[in-house]
C-alpha cells in the first residue's frame, strides 16, 4: 500500500486538459475570437443585405462628388457651391480643431486662475471660485450651450444698433465683428522678427542654463527673453513703416460693414466649452497644487529660494506631475463635446459632415467610419504626445 | 501656605541669588483679543483685508458680484412673471410679452416666465404620457427613490434585500409600469413549421434552451474535474429566475400598452441614466477584469473596445446607434428608438466604466491576490470573493461620478430627436401660445436647476463617500 502511494509520487499528476491554465486559455480565446469572427461577418452581411435593398451605393466614390450645399463658417479654407464632400470632410475637420485649439486655450486660463482662486486665503474669492466650479460642473453641457446661443442670444441687438465692444469691434445678433488685421508689404518681416525673438531666447535659455550648471552664475534669461521678444517686432515694425492695420468694422444700414465677421455659434461654442472645462480643470488644478507636500515648501524656503524661485522651481513642477495626465484628459474631453456643435449648428465635423454630408450623400457606414476614426485619430495623437510630455516632467524614480 | 511662601522665600534669601518682592499665584486672566481681531471685524480683516493684494481682490470680487447678481436676482424673481392669469383670464404669451411684442408688460421688460413653465410642468417631466394613465411613472419614481434612499445611507440596514430588489424587483416592475406588460414572445429555436408560433412555441423553446446551458454547465464541470451539481443548480436557477421575469412580462395585469415615442421628460432622462448606468456596470467590470487578464487576445480586444468607445464623443456613438445599428441587424428585426440609444450609451458608458473599475483593482495590494491564490482558490473565486468586494467599495465614488456624467449625457439624445428632458424643452418652444424672447431662457434656467439639484447631491454624497470609505488602512 505505502509503495504504491509513493510510486505514484513519480508519475505525473493526472490533470485534465482544460485545467491546464495554457490551454484552458487559449480554447477561451478561440471561443472568442470565434464569436467575434461570426458577429462581424453577419453585422457585414446584414448592412450589405439591408444596403443592397435600399438601394444605397456603398465605397468612397462620393467623396470626390460635388456637396452641394454651402458653409457660414471657413476661416481658412475655401469652400463653395462646386466643393466636393471631401472639401466638406476637410472643413468641418478645420472648424473643429479651430474651435477646440481657441477652447483648449481659454479653459486652462480661466481653469488655472479658478483653480488658484479657490485656494486663496481671501474668503470672497475662494467662495466665488467654488460655486463657479460647482454651478458650472453640474449642470449638462448640451444645455448650457443653449443657454448661451439661445438664452442670451436672444437678447444680442440687431445688425443696426450693435453692442460696441471697444477693441474687440461689435456684437450683434449675426455674431461678433472684431477687426481684421491688414497685411500690407512687409508684414512679413514683422513675423519673422517674432520668430527671431522666439528662437534667440531659447538659444540664450540654453546657453544660460548650461552656463548655470557649469559656473553657478546665473543669468536674466525671462526678462531678455521678453525684450527680444517684443522688442525686435516691434522694432521691424517701425523700421518696414507700420505695415500691420487692423480694419474695424462700420455700423451700416444692413449691419457691419468690414472686420471680420465671427459667426454667433461660434461664439456660443467657445463661451459653453472653455467655461465648461475650465470648472474641470480648476478642481484637477486645486488638486495638484495641494498634493504637493508642504514640507517641499518650507524646505525650499529653508534652504533660501524667495517664495518665487521656490513656485517656480519646487512647488510647480511637482504639482504639474500630477496636474498633467488629467489635464490631457480634459483637452480630449473638449475635443470630442465639441462636436456638440451639431445641436446649434456650428459647421463643425460632426454637423458638416455626419450632418449635412450624410443627410445629401446617404452612405451612412462610411461616413459615420470616417468621423468616428477622426475623433479616434485625435484622441490617440493629443495622448501620445501629452504621455511624452507626461514622461519628460515625470519623476525619475530609482 | 504663607508659611510656604515665607519658608521659599527664605531659602532663597539663604542662597542670596535672588530678592524676591513678589510671586503670583493665579494665573492671570486673559484679556479680550483686541476688538480689531475678533468678530466680523476681525474676521473681516484677516481673511478679506490682509494686505493691499488681497484688499484689492475683495474688492474687484465684490464689484463682479455687483454686476452678477442683481442682474440674476431681478430677472428669475423680482422681474419675472408669476401668474399669466389677468382678471380671470388665462392671457398666456402675452403675461410675458412686452407692448411692442403684443403683451402687456412695460417696454424693455426682461423677465423670467414661470407660468409657462407650471403650463409645461406635465410634459417636462413625463413629456406625452397619457393623462390617465400618469400614476403609472409616478409610481415608478416612487418605488425608485423608496429604494434608492435607505439604499445611499449607510446606516440602513437590510443592505442585502435592498440591492436585490433594486437590481432584480425594481427594473421588472418599473419596466412592466411604463410599458404596460403583456408582451408575446416568438419562439427562437425550432423551426415555425414544427410547432407553430406562439406561447407555447416559445416555452417549449425556452426548455430546450434551459436543457443546452445546463449541459454546458456539467461538461464544464466534468471536464474540470468538479462536482457538477453546482454548476448545475447554478444555470437551472439563474434559467428559472429569467423565466419568472419573463412570464411576468407576458402576464396581463391590465395595464394599457404605452409605446416608448410616448414617453418623455424627465421620465425619460431618468430611465436613459439608470438603464445606462445599470447596463455598464456589468459590461465595465467584465471588460476591466479583460483589460488585466493574462490572455493576450481577451487584453488586447478589451483594450481595444475600451479605447474605442473612449476615443469618440457619445453624439457619434448615438448617430451610429441610430442610423448604423438598423442596417446591421437581420432583416425584419427593428428596434425601438429609444433601445437604440440605450444600446448607445451603455456601451459608451461601459467602457468608461472599465476605467473606473480598472483603478479600483489596480488599488488592491498585491498581497491580496497572492493570498487568495494560496489558499487554492480559482480565478473566478478569488475576483468574486476577494478582489472585487475590495475594488468596488473603493471605486463608489467613481461610479457615482461616471452617472453624474451619464446623467448629464443623457441630454445628448435630444440631438437625435428623442423628447428627453431638454428635447421636451425645446420642442415646446415651437408652441406659439407663449413664444416670447424670454421664453428659451426660462426654460433652461428651470432646467438648469433641475440638472443642477440632482448633480449637485449626487456629487455631495460621493465626497461623502470618498471620506467615508477613506479608513486610511490600504
Amino acid at each position: 500500500m505505502a509503495l504504491t502511494e509513493s510510486a505514484s509520487v513519480d508519475d505525473k499528476p493526472k490533470v485534465a486538459l482544460l485545467n491546464d491554465p495554457k490551454i484552458r486559455g487559449a480554447i477561451i480565446q478561440t471561443i472568442l475570437v470565434i464569436f467575434l469572427a461570426w458577429l462581424v461577418w453577419s453585422m457585414v452581411h446584414n448592412a450589405a443585405f439591408n444596403l443592397a435593398k435600399a438601394g444605397i451605393a456603398s465605397g468612397f466614390g462620393f467623396l470626390d462628388r460635388s456637396a452641394g450645399f454651402d458653409v457660414n463658417f471657413s476661416p481658412f479654407l475655401e469652400f463653395g457651391q462646386t466643393s466636393t464632400n471631401w472639401d466638406a470632410y476637410l472643413v468641418g475637420l478645420q472648424n473643429t480643431l479651430i474651435l477646440a485649439f481657441i477652447g483648449v486655450i481659454f479653459a486652462t486660463i480661466i481653469g488655472f486662475i479658478v483653480g488658484v482662486a479657490r485656494l486663496s486665503q481671501n474668503w470672497v474669492i475662494s467662495k466665488i471660485a467654488y460655486w463657479y466650479v460647482e454651478i458650472l460642473r453640474n449642470i449638462p453641457l448640451l444645455l448650457q450651450i443653449f443657454i448661451w446661443y439661445k438664452g442670451v442670444g436672444a437678447f444680442l441687438p440687431d445688425k443696426r444698433n450693435p453692442m460696441d465692444l471697444g477693441f474687440l469691434g461689435q456684437l450683434n445678433a449675426a455674431g461678433l465683428f472684431a477687426p481684421k488685421p491688414v497685411f500690407a508689404d512687409g508684414a512679413g518681416v514683422v513675423g519673422w522678427a517674432l520668430l527671431a525673438g522666439i528662437v534667440i531666447t531659447i538659444f540664450i535659455g540654453r546657453w544660460a542654463s548650461a552656463r548655470q550648471m557649469k559656473t553657478g552664475e546665473r543669468f536674466p534669461v525671462f526678462w531678455t527673453g521678453l525684450g527680444l521678444i517684443v522688442l525686435l517686432p516691434v522694432l521691424s515694425y517701425f523700421i518696414m513703416g507700420m505695415p500691420i492695420s487692423a480694419e474695424y468694422p462700420v455700423t451700416g444700414n444692413f449691419g457691419p460693414r468690414g472686420g471680420m465677421q465671427v459667426i454667433p455659434e461660434f461664439i456660443a461654442m467657445l463661451l459653453a466649452l472653455s467655461l465648461y472645462t475650465a470648472a474641470f480643470i480648476a478642481e484637477i488644478v486645486r488638486a495638484g497644487i495641494l498634493a504637493v507636500n508642504k514640507g517641499q515648501s518650507e524646505a525650499s524656503a529653508a534652504l533660501g529660494l524667495r517664495r518665487g524661485p521656490a513656485l517656480r522651481l519646487v512647488v510647480v513642477p511637482q504639482a504639474m506631475r500630477v496636474i498633467i495626465p488629467p489635464l490631457t484628459s480634459q483637452y480630449l474631453n473638449l475635443t470630442k463635446n465639441s462636436s456638440l456643435a451639431v445641436a446649434i449648428a456650428y459647421p463643425d465635423l460632426t454637423a458638416m459632415f455626419a450632418g449635412t454630408a450624410l443627410n445629401t450623400v446617404g452612405q451612412a457606414v462610411e461616413i459615420l467610419l470616417m468621423t468616428m476614426l477622426t475623433y479616434l485619430a485625435i484622441s490617440l495623437l493629443t495622448s501620445t504626445f501629452m504621455n511624452w510630455y507626461n514622461k519628460r516632467m515625470a519623476l525619475v524614480e530609482r | 501656605m504663607s508659611e510656604i511662601d515665607s519658608q521659599t522665600a527664605m531659602d532663597r534669601a539663604d542662597t542670596g541669588a535672588l530678592e524676591i518682592a513678589y510671586v503670583r499665584e493665579q494665573m492671570e486672566h486673559p484679556r479680550p483679543a483686541p476688538a480689531s481681531e475678533v468678530g466680523v471685524m476681525g474676521w473681516m480683516r484677516k481673511n478679506l483685508f490682509d494686505g493691499w493684494f488681497n484688499t484689492a481682490l475683495t474688492l474687484i470680487a465684490i464689484w463682479l458680484l455687483y454686476l452678477i447678481l442683481p442682474g440674476i436676482i431681478q430677472f428669475n424673481f423680482i422681474d419675472a412673471v408669476w401668474t399669466s392669469i389677468v382678471d380671470g383670464e388665462n392671457i398666456e404669451r402675452r403675461a410675458c410679452a412686452t407692448i411692442a411684442q403684443g403683451g402687456i408688460q412695460p417696454d424693455g421688460w426682461h423677465g423670467a416666465c414661470w407660468p409657462y413653465i407650471g403650463a409645461y410642468f406635465k410634459q417636462f417631466v413625463f413629456g406625452r404620457y397619457p393623462d390617465e394613465l400618469l400614476w403609472r411613472p409616478i409610481a415608478v419614481f416612487v418605488l425608485f427613490f423608496a429604494g434608492l434612499i435607505p439604499m445611499a445611507i449607510p446606516s440602513v440596514p437590510f443592505k442585502r434585500e435592498n440591492i436585490i430588489y433594486m437590481t432584480l424587483v425594481f427594473p421588472v416592475a418599473a419596466f412592466i409600469l411604463l410599458t404596460g406588460g403583456n408582451l408575446d414572445y416568438n419562439g427562437f429555436l425550432l423551426p415555425d413549421s414544427m410547432i407553430g408560433e406562439g406561447f407555447t412555441k416559445f416555452w417549449i423553446d425556452y426548455i430546450i434552451l434551459t436543457a443546452i446551458v445546463c449541459g454546458i454547465a456539467w461538461v464544464l464541470a466534468r471536464s474540470t474535474d468538479s462536482n457538477p451539481k453546482g454548476p448545475v443548480l447554478t444555470a437551472l436557477a439563474i434559467m428559472a429566475g429569467l423565466a419568472v421575469i419573463l412570464l411576468l412580462t407576458m402576464v396581463d395585469f391590465g395595464l394599457r400598452y404605452v409605446e416608448t415615442s410616448q414617453w418623455g421628460g424627465f421620465l425619460m432622462t431618468l430611465v436613459i441614466a439608470v438603464t445606462g448606468i445599470a447596463a455598464s456596470l456589468p459590461l465595465g467590470i467584465v471588460l476591466a477584469l479583460g483589460r488585466r487578464s493574462q490572455m493576450p487576445i481577451v487584453r488586447l480586444l478589451s483594450v481595444i473596445f475600451i479605447e474605442f468607445w473612449r476615443g469618440v464623443p457619445l453624439i457619434t456613438v448615438l448617430f451610429m446607434s441610430s442610423v448604423l445599428l438598423p442596417l446591421f441587424l437581420p432583416d425584419g428585426v427593428s428596434f425601438d428608438k429609444l433601445l437604440r440609444a440605450l444600446i448607445g450609451v451603455a456601451l459608451f458608458s461601459a467602457a468608461y466604466m472599465a476605467e473606473v473599475v480598472r483603478g479600483g483593482l489596480q488599488a488592491i495590494p498585491k498581497g491580496q491576490y497572492e493570498g487568495a491564490m494560496a489558499l487554492g482558490l480559482s480565478y473566478w473565486q478569488m475576483t468574486q470573493k476577494i478582489i472585487l468586494p475590495q475594488a468596488l467599495k473603493i471605486v463608489i465614488p467613481g461610479i457615482v461620478n461616471t452617472f453624474i456624467g451619464l446623467f448629464k449625457d443623457t441630454t445628448l439624445v435630444s440631438i437625435i430627436g428623442l423628447l428627453d428632458f431638454l428635447g421636451m424643452i425645446n420642442s415646446s418652444h415651437s408652441d406659439s401660445s407663449w413664444a416670447t424672447p424670454v421664453q428659451a431662457i426660462t426654460s433652461y434656467i428651470f432646467c438648469a436647476a433641475v440638472f443642477w439639484v440632482f448633480c449637485y447631491a449626487m456629487a455631495r454624497y460621493s465626497n461623502y463617500m470618498e471620506r467615508r470609505l477613506d479608513t486610511g488602512h490600504r
